[in-house]
């Protein structure tokens, strides 16, 4: 029992303990061990670089994820409960869902210039498909005895949307919101690298340059970890909260 | 309460020819509890549905007493239809559009007589079949509607299950008689329930014949009244 419990700290331990003993073995630049990059995390946020780099790409995280969730869900949902809406726009969808992310950036820092809001909007033009067919597939799975009984029962819509569609849609939700962050902040970066002056893709590009890997590795350490933590403070317990019925 | 009026001049389905219903015509009086048989597939649940207003193609007008309106509906449905992340209590108070009108007073009577007290804070999935059918009986009786409609809700549940849930059901109908109108298959149940029994045909679906059904509810006295059922009325035979 205590084994079983212990497994995801033991299973990290492990990872560490592989990657020391590689960084031991072959003795490279190439591969710094867990220890150098600790220290050079350390100094980045001493100096108080990577607390700004990162800081940049949070802000356009939260805008970017934000809109993209908020347009990504009224769009499914309408689509799953309209099949003739559906119908117009399933082939729009798919068009969207295979354009690549880098054609997305380039043509939004062609036609908009290199501007945040081009940037945003080019990170929200490669989520919206995927939260949209999320969500659009969640909704037609929605259980129709109970839509029939907020009918019959009179329920507005801001009712039936409350108390029957969102729990419903709850496991839909948080897995767009899983996935999306992963993605959103893959494509931020991406974005960064090739049209911005600060973020962490913007750091890592320079670092690139420099074959600085202990410092890509730092600022990549600091990324994971504020999605964990943002994992284990909002989603975790938000997940808890929704399914307390389980 | 008042009478409630159901005329239905044609319901067709989709790609046929052949109408669902057709000159339905049926008068509920007021706090009549009224069964509707007919074989499986005749159209019973569709009819209640387009009563209820899940299903608005169909030419004819349903009313209650003189004024054209129509009338409040409560729902008894197949399926218990509850909420699964809401309480027993939550799930009947969630009917009422304003929070501040919830009868609370009614609805512990309410729970107290389905011997549901214990359960008002536990959710659906801890609850028996027949426990989420009394809830949903429940909720259907505390809106006080014009009409309450109830679509065969025994019918996934065993015979003592049943039996159990029809004998709670009738003694919260006596506290509150509103009008219902109870679709079955299971004429025993029918007579069991009723003050009115109305036969239907199939395809369309009309109302062939309405019986006034008074005599104690035994079973001895249930299988005798079949029985004369049968033997004054032999049309009725291939029905059931």
């Amino acid at each position: 029992m205590s084994i079983s419990k212990n497994l995801p700290m033991l299973s990290i331990l492990a990872f560490l303990g592989l990657w020391q003993g590689l960084a031991f073995y072959l003795h490279s630049p190439l591969l710094p061990s867990p220890e150098t990059v600790a220290r050079i995390f350390w100094q980045h946020c001493q100096s108080g670089e990577l607390p700004y780099h990162l800081g940049m790409t949070l802000l356009r995280l939260i805008v970017s994820f934000a809109i993209s969730m908020l347009l990504g869900c009224s769009i499914g949902i309408a689509l799953g409960r309209n099949e003739k809406l559906n119908a117009f726009f399933d082939n729009w969808l798919v068009i969207f869902l295979n354009v690549p992310a880098l054609v997305t950036i380039i043509l939004c820092y062609v036609w908009f210039g290199l501007t945040e809001s081009a940037a945003i909007l080019a990170v929200i033009l490669n989520k919206v498909p995927n939260v949209i067919v999320t969500l659009r597939e969640g909704t037609r799975a929605l259980d129709k005895d109970l839509l029939n009984m907020a009918k019959c029962y009179g329920f507005s819509h801001t009712k039936t949307l409350r108390h029957v569609i969102l729990p419903q849609l709850h496991p839909f939700l948080m897995s767009a919101t899983r996935s999306g962050l992963a993605l959103i902040w893959k494509i931020i970066l991406m974005v960064e690298l090739l049209g911005r002056s600060n973020g962490m893709g913007y750091q890592l590009h320079l670092f690139f340059q420099w074959f600085d890997i202990a410092s890509i590795l730092a600022y990549t350490v600091a990324f994971v970890g504020v999605i964990q933590i943002f994992e284990f403070a909002v989603l975790k317990p938000l997940d808890n909260l929704a399914l307390k019925w389980r | 309460m008042t009478t409630v009026h159901i005329q239905i001049h044609e319901k067709t389905h989709h790609g046929t020819s052949i109408p669902t219903i057709e000159n339905f015509n049926l008068t509920l009086n007021a706090g009549e509890f009224v069964c509707l048989v007919g074989q499986s597939g005749c159209g019973k649940t569709t009819l209640l549905n387009s009563i209820a207003g899940l299903d608005s193609n169909y030419s004819g007008a349903i009313h209650v007493g003189n004024q054209f309106q129509h009338p409040k509906i409560g729902f008894v449905f197949q399926q218990p239809c509850l909420l699964p992340w809401r309480t027993v209590r939550e799930n009947i108070e969630l009917v009422f559009a304003n929070q501040n009108t919830v009868p609370k007073s009614h609805i512990d009577e309410s729970l107290e007589l389905m011997q549901l007290t214990a359960y008002a804070t536990a959710y659906p999935k801890q609850l028996s079949e027949g426990m989420k059918r009394r809830v949903s009986i429940i909720r259907a009786f505390a809106t006080n509607p014009d009409l309450l409609l109830m679509d065969e809700p025994f019918v996934s549940l065993d015979a003592p299950m049943a039996r159990e849930v029809r004998e709670l059901l009738q003694q919260l109908w006596r506290k509150r008689p509103h009008t219902v109108l109870f679709v079955t298959h299971d004429l025993r149940e029918a007579i069991a329930l009723a003050d009115k029994l109305v036969f239907l045909t199939s395809r369309p679906m009309r109302v062939l014949k309405e019986i006034e059904v008074s005599m104690a509810r035994d079973s001895q006295s249930i299988e005798k009244f079949r029985e004369q059922l049968f033997l004054n009325h032999p049309e009725l035979q291939p029905l059931l």
